[in-house]
């Protein structure tokens, strides 16, 4: 996979919130359509990892590097030209909840590339659909639905500029299981078609046969292992066996005393 | 056990780390006021938050204002007969000092609050970070709009609170005091100078940019979710208000005093 130049190249990535370490030493590589899955467990630092290659968190120390340019310390004229190149799930949703669903999905057709909104309105529609929500969501606002639908209207907006590099943090959970095999049906045609990057986080193992490329698992701050998806079975990596197989027993120790 | 130098020292230190914090602020959202692109539909939605709807609560605040200095300054005068002086009274007060500075204060508490709760909302809930990743700036699409939008519906407001307040010490004095109408008015009308009007405006220029702005910054520093976002709430609101007292005397200085 990294004969030719990858998409997104991360090296040596380190970040500490305090005197807590999160990130350390994180180096990976995602090439160019590509579907990457990141498994690891809850509080490894996942989320941290792709707010900061968007900028979101400012890195300790490291480089990221996006069709070869370095984007850390990037000034912020310049960030806001790479950041057209991605969209983004967040792991909450994180709708406006002053605009309407059909404005959410719309915005970045709006704000980033100056569409009009009747245009962007018959497109954000289409996504609804594609995510299957009718019409008659979209002149909903987000809090008026339920934990899942504001799932897939937030995957609707993180697919609706068509954009290059997408990252789903996290994307089918809250979802009933056959939604969830929806979701993953989409989040694999969005990057087959668009021809796009993908950098997929979760917890689901379903998740990750479905629409994984290459699988990286994160420990301690680090990548401890990756590779194909269809080596995940005998990857010879105790971590990764306990995760795959979600046992209590095993290397990783949850910090959990007896009741 | 902390030493109390050291809780000076910390003190300080923190407090220093807030004014330079605040005032890149500062810096960057003006830069993004004056820079396009521009949002009218945001800019026009807070000037109806900001202008319209609060005109109740200052037009309430105006106007009983405006009675209690007519009634406060009756008992003081009428020892000396002086009655006359008492519209003279009531139109300085109000439109170099109070309309502005009570206007500000009512603003801060509706509006600045309003402001910090739902930044602050935003900032905790990732909304700020998704506008980020959606090629907009948050400064620009949620500060900017709203710093410009007090600034220019402010001195509206406070025009506005002038005329009820001067319509408050009027109704006060003739209805209750028994002083001539129009006389009242003659009075109100040919002790007023330009300037009394003026330095109110500005002021309360002044005063909605400071509302708006604190209530942007504690909401867009905000953190640690509901809790922090009340807490923001109640610095901005305190913050704007400390303000607006401070630098009410600063332009003060500035317009009267030679
Ligand atoms: N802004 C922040 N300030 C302080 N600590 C933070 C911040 N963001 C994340 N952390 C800490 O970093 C660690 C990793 O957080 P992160 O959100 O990346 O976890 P995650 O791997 O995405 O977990 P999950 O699977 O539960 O979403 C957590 O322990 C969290 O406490
Ligand atoms: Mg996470």
């Amino acid at each position: 996979m990294t004969e030719a130049a990858p998409k997104i190249a991360i090296r040596d990535l380190h970040k500490a919130f305090g005197d807590k370490k999160v990130l350390n030493g994180i180096d990976l590589d995602v090439g160019i359509g590509e579907s990457l899955v990141v498994i690891g467990g809850s509080g490894t630092g996942k989320s941290v990892m792709i707010k900061c290659v968007l900028g979101i968190v400012e890195p300790d120390s490291g480089s990221i590097k996006v069709d070869g340019e370095e984007v850390v310390g990037m000034p912020a004229r310049e960030r806001e030209r790479v950041l057209s190149k991605f969209g983004m799930l967040f792991q909450g949703g994180a709708l406006f909840d002053s605009l309407s669903v059909w404005e959410n999905v719309a915005f970045g057709l709006v704000a980033g590339k100056g569409m009009g909104r009747i245009e962007a309105k018959e497109i954000a529609l289409r996504k609804l659909g594609a995510v299957g929500l009718g019409p008659e969501v979209g002149e909903l606002s987000p809090a008026e639905l339920s934990g899942g639908m504001q799932k897939r209207v937030a995957l609707a907006r993180a697919i609706a500029t068509e954009p290059e590099i997408i990252f789903f943090d996290e994307p089918t959970t809250g979802l009933d299981p056959i939604m969830g095999d929806v979701i993953n049906d989409l989040v694999k045609k969005c990057v087959q078609a668009l021809g796009a990057t993908a950098l997929s986080i979760t917890h689901d193992m379903a998740s990750v046969r479905r629409i994984a490329d290459r699988v990286a698992m994160i420990y301690n701050g680090r990548i401890i292992w990756n590779g194909s998806v269809k080596d995940i079975d005998r990857s010879g990596n105790d971590h990764v066996d306990q995760f795959i197989h979600g046992r209590a027993e095993g290397p990783i120790k949850m910090p959990i005393r007896p009741l | 056990m902390i030493h109390f130098p050291q809780l000076i020292g910390r003190t300080v230190l923190a407090g220093l780390t807030t004014a330079g914090r605040l005032s890149i602020f500062t810096v960057v959202a003006l830069i993004h006021c004056v820079r396009p692109p521009f949002y009218p539909r945001l800019i026009l939605r807070q000037m109806i938050e900001i202008g319209y709807y609060s005109l109740p609560v200052v037009g309430l605040t105006a106007i009983f204002t405006g009675m209690v200095l007519a009634l406060q300054s009756h008992t003081g005068f009428s020892r000396f007969e002086a009655e006359a002086a008492i519209p003279n009274v009531v139109v300085i007060s109000i439109t170099r000092e109070l309309g502005p500075v009570l206007a500000a204060l009512m603003v801060a508490g509706r509006v600045g609050a309003a402001m910090a709760a739902e930044i602050g909302t935003m900032r905790v809930t990732e909304q700020i970070d998704a506008l980020t990743t959606l090629s907009t700036n948050p400064m620009k699409y949620l500060v900017a709009p709203r710093l410009i939008a007090a600034l220019v519906m402010l001195p509206c407001l406070v025009l506005v609170a002038d005329i009820i307040g001067v319509l408050g010490g009027y109704l006060v004095s003739t209805y209750k005091l028994g002083l001539n109408p129009g006389n009242y008015l003659r009075n109100t009308w040919e002790f007023l100078e330009p300037i009394d009007v003026t330095s109110g405006l500005v002021k309360a220029a002044v005063f909605g940019f400071i509302v708006a702005l604190l209530g942007c910054y504690n909401g867009y520093y905000s953190k640690g979710g509901a809790q922090g976002v009340g807490a923001a709430t109640t610095s901005a609101v305190v913050g704007a208000s400390i303000l607006i007292l401070a630098s009410d005397y600063i332009v003060t200085e500035l317009f009267f005093s030679r």
